[in-house]
């Protein structure tokens, strides 16, 4: 291992720090769980303390999509389109068993799983889920953040078109098409 | 001092209704004091007209339009129409009934302008046309969507993704 290996495993952890503790939020909230994320972003549960309070309503701003309510296939382009348009390094939390999973609406409306649409960094199920699970939630993106290579030199994240579809999917080691993580 | 309640199955409209209509209530029934009429759809426009401007019955406000899939009942579909009168305060529930995979009810858009998005959206839902509608667009569901879902013969699980796998 040379000083080189060294010196950037350092520099990993400096921006890693960097990167969790000042998340720019971008909340795409479509429906119940808004209020639910309104109390935990607000004061009484107060995510400011992880750096991640701060709602920019441009995606070019933001470094974590939070998709906060259920997602429809009329919405699912516009959903698409948001996570596009923000810079590098982004990462996205599903909040809500609605984002995870399509949650109780199985119907013809519904998406089922926003990770079929685009990657996901975090699940946070529950219908809403408790302010807590919510800060678990992020605590949980921080030590991903922490973890990951800076990638000063290379990109981190797969583009939107590497999503294994479907048909590949179920070929792979089986995987289901939804409730995991494609990364 | 406390009200009297009104007898539950008390008809306090249906005589002035029968009386304003005449052959053209197929039937009626009044269940705990809603009262409800159903009518011929080719009708409901006149119908309509009738209760709006009957001044004993006053019905200004159309408070909701909505279809109903009965399959395998004959004749299939229903579009009920709920009226309401704030001034004389008091309800009315008129039915029509349609049938044929494509059905036609005459639209009420000139009536009442709020019918405008109530029938666009059973459109959309159960595919009931609106007669005489000048924009009988799908209102929920997107460009391309296939069938209408809440037709008791769309497929539950049928899904028509604009992007993603079809899961």
């Amino acid at each position: 291992m040379g000083i080189l290996d060294t010196l950037e495993s350092q520099v990993d952890a400096v921006v890693g720090w960097g990167r969790k503790y000042s998340l720019f939020v971008y909340p795409f909230v479509t429906a119940c769980c808004g209020m639910e994320y309104m109390a935990a972003s607000c004061a009484h549960y107060d995510t400011d303390r992880f750096g991640a309070a701060y709602p920019r309503f441009s995606p070019r701003q933001t470094d974590l999509l939070l998709v906060v309510g259920t997602i429809s296939h009329k919405l699912a382009p516009v959903l698409k389109r948001v996570y596009e348009q923000m810079a590098e390094p982004k990462w996205v939390i599903a909040f809500g068993v609605c984002t995870c999973t399509g949650g109780f609406y199985d119907n013809y409306a519904t998406v089922q799983g926003i990770d079929t649409i685009i990657p996901v960094d975090v699940y946070i199920p529950g219908c809403p889920p408790r302010p807590e699970m919510v800060i678990d939630g992020i605590m949980k993106l921080q030590d991903k953040i922490q973890r990951e290579k800076a990638g000063l030199l290379r990109r981190r994240t797969m583009s939107v078109a590497e999503i294994p579809s479907p048909d590949t999917l179920s070929t792979i080691g089986g995987l289901t098409p939804h409730g995991q993580s494609k990364r | 001092m406390a009200k009297t309640p009104v007898p539950p199955s008390e008809e306090r409209l249906l005589p002035r209704v029968r009386a304003l209509l005449g052959g053209r209530v197929l039937d009626s029934h009044c269940h705990r004091g809603d009262e409800t009429i159903i009518v011929p759809a080719e009708s409901i426009q006149d119908v309509m007209r009738a209760l709006h401007d009957d001044e004993e019955l006053d019905f200004e406000i159309l408070m909701d339009l909505c279809g109903v899939d009965h399959m395998p009942r004959r004749p299939r579909f229903e579009v009920v129409y709920h009226l309401c009168s704030y001034r004389k305060r008091h309800r009315l529930r008129v039915k029509v009934q349609v049938d044929g995979p494509e059905p036609v009810v005459p639209t009420l858009r000139d009536l009442w302008p709020g019918a405008d998005w109530f029938e666009r959206e059973v459109w959309d839902m159960y595919g009931i046309r609106f007669e005489g509608h000048p924009d009988l667009r799908r209102l929920l569901m997107y460009d391309g969507f296939e069938g209408h879902p809440l037709r008791k013969d769309y497929p539950v699980t049928r899904r028509q993704p604009l992007i993603g796998p079809r899961n």
